[in-house]
């Protein structure tokens, strides 16, 4: 199976890669997948706590390429956006950008999970109740 | 200089050796006849090669050239031993001994037996990825027709004691079938030493053509027969009907003597490229070898490098590099290897695997850059790893509640 160019692209050139200080109330953190399926993602944002807009976001993510492409391309879509838009972010806008086959879109399932996560993280820290999500439909 | 791309999944298929191909060629046209054509020069001329290839194909296993029967490759030959045997010999028993790490052509094969009415038994293997003689021999049954293990192991390239479980099965009056695909032309397999009854094996992994192989059957101590799978013009003494694949056959026999005549020189150079490469890799920090070290074939490795996913890593050098892993994140299941879990290895070390099969025209350069390559790819993965970043922090990855999908 051959990948398409974004997908390589994101692989070979991650955007922001990294770990933000997850004891700090403006970072929300998701980590979700499990090391027995082949897939962990960890995907962080810090959010300016005056305007509510993301201002920085990173991942570390253990995966396939695509797993890879769906975490950093969801890090760049994220920064400059508030905590509510950033959870409408769906799964198969990240298919769409990234060209995914049907076999991996899981991966970008992954990804919209990481970031639900990351804001209901962030939510709780800040004494917001969490939100509740529809169970997505493929896993 | 090296040429793009390398080539290091030999235990999937090989390239034909150009003198396979030479050999071959007439066979395509002027030389094209029948082998089963009696009447003709055309026929006379096939069969001649037919029965040179034959003999060629059965002295690199010390069989009788009568033992040889040809079939389209190693699938065919193993439903044939197995499937041919299990109703030939209905009335002694219906009980088959396998093990769990067999290739799927092995075990769909008793599966489908089982639901013919058959029993099976699968050995799990050791941690090593060998059978346990005493457990083997602690399943046989007053019913067990046959045992079915397999020669070496595609995945980790171990090879099993097939001398020690031939002794048992003869003790129990059992017959003994190996899957030999990856054996046969790699290391010395000699079927009356070995005491193998049955054993398939195909071209295409020993720089043969696709889509031809053979079953061997011994005719004697015991006179084993097969019920054949495929019926028509009685070709191959009954047991296998169809048209000869003559230029077939005729690159396989010249792709067993090849093999004859250079096993000894190739082993030497290629296990030591395939050493240099194991040995190296497994410097690179907590990276682990799969598979017994001692009991395995000269050309292949399979090692995981825990914290990053298999298919992640093929993708930072599958452009320059062929290799495989027993990651299956490209398939639906999302299952790795069964047979990785089944030497024990949690599902993650199993996504982590890479498996490397140096073969005839591997290069000592080609082995330095897939170090380079591999080493340099492993490191920057780990870099973007939330796995590795908890392991360097000291975290307990099983203390954490993973969401499983």
């Amino acid at each position: 199976m051959a990948y398409s160019e974004k997908v390589i692209d994101h692989y070979q050139n991650p955007k922001n890669v990294g770990t933000l200080d997850k004891s700090k109330a403006n970072v929300g953190t998701g980590l979700v997948g499990a090391p027995e399926c082949g897939d962990v993602m960890r995907l962080q944002i810090e959010v300016d706590e005056a305007t509510g807009v993301i201002k920085d976001a990173k991942f570390k993510t253990f995966g396939c390429g695509s797993a890879i492409a769906s975490s950093s391309l969801a890090t760049e879509w994220l920064k400059g956006k508030s905590v509510d838009e950033a959870i409408t972010i769906d799964n198969m806008t990240i298919v769409e950008e990234l060209n995914l086959p049907p076999v991996k879109i899981h991966c970008s399932v992954l990804a919209e999970d990481a970031i639900k996560a990351a804001v209901n993280d962030y939510r709780k820290k800040n004494g917001l109740p969490e939100l509740k999500f529809e169970e997505s439909v493929i896993h | 200089m090296l040429n793009f791309p390398i080539y290091l999944d030999h235990n999937a298929t090989t390239p034909c050796d150009p003198r396979v191909v030479e050999a071959m060629i007439p066979y395509f046209t002027n030389s094209f006849g029948n082998a089963a054509s009696r009447n003709h020069p055309f026929g006379w001329q096939a069969e001649e090669a037919v029965d040179y290839a034959r003999e060629q194909v059965a002295k690199l296993i010390g069989a009788d050239p009568k033992e040889i029967i040809f079939t389209s490759g190693a699938t065919e030959g193993d439903n044939l031993g197995i499937k041919g045997v299990f109703e030939m010999y209905a009335s002694k028993g219906n009980h088959i001994i396998t093990c769990n790490i067999e290739h799927k052509a092995v075990l769909d094969t008793c599966k489908h037996i089982e639901k013919e009415g058959g029993e099976v038994t699968y050995l799990k293997v050791k941690d090593n990825g060998l059978v346990d003689l005493a457990e083997l021999e602690a399943a046989i049954k007053p019913t067990t027709i046959l045992i079915a293990i397999m020669y070496a192991n595609n995945e980790i390239g171990t090879i099993n004691p097939m001398k020690e479980i031939s002794a048992i099965a003869r003790k129990h009056g059992v017959l003994v079938f190996t899957d030999a695909v990856q054996a046969v032309g790699k290391i010395p397999v000699d079927v009356n030493k070995d005491g193998i009854d049955l054993m398939a094996f195909t071209a295409h992994k020993m720089y043969g053509p696709k889509g031809v192989g053979a079953l061997y059957v011994r005719r004697k101590n015991p006179r084993v027969k097969v019920t054949a799978q495929i019926d028509g013009g009685g070709h191959e003494r009954g047991m296998r009907s169809g048209t000869l694949n003559v230029p077939g056959i005729v690159g396989f026999g010249k792709a067993c003597e090849i093999c004859m005549n250079e096993m000894e020189e190739e082993t030497k150079r290629v296990s030591a490229l395939r050493d240099k490469l194991q040995n190296e890799l497994l410097k690179v920090e907590e990276s682990y070898l799969n598979g017994d070290k001692e009991h395995k074939l000269p050309h292949v490795t399979n090692i995981s490098f825990k914290y990053v996913e298999g298919e992640g890593l093929m993708m930072g050098f599958n452009k320059n590099i062929a290799v495989s892993s027993g990651s299956a994140c490209t398939s639906a299941s999302l299952e790795p290897s069964y047979v990785l879990k089944a030497l024990g290895l949690g599902d993650d070390l199993a996504h982590s695997s890479l498996r490397f099969g140096l073969g005839r025209f591997t290069t000592e350069e080609q082995i330095d850059y897939t170090i380079e390559q591999v080493t340099n790819t492993v490191n920057k993965l780990r870099e973007m790893s939330p796995l590795w970043e908890m392991y360097k922090e000291g975290i307990d990855m099983n203390s954490i509640e993973w969401a499983h999908h």
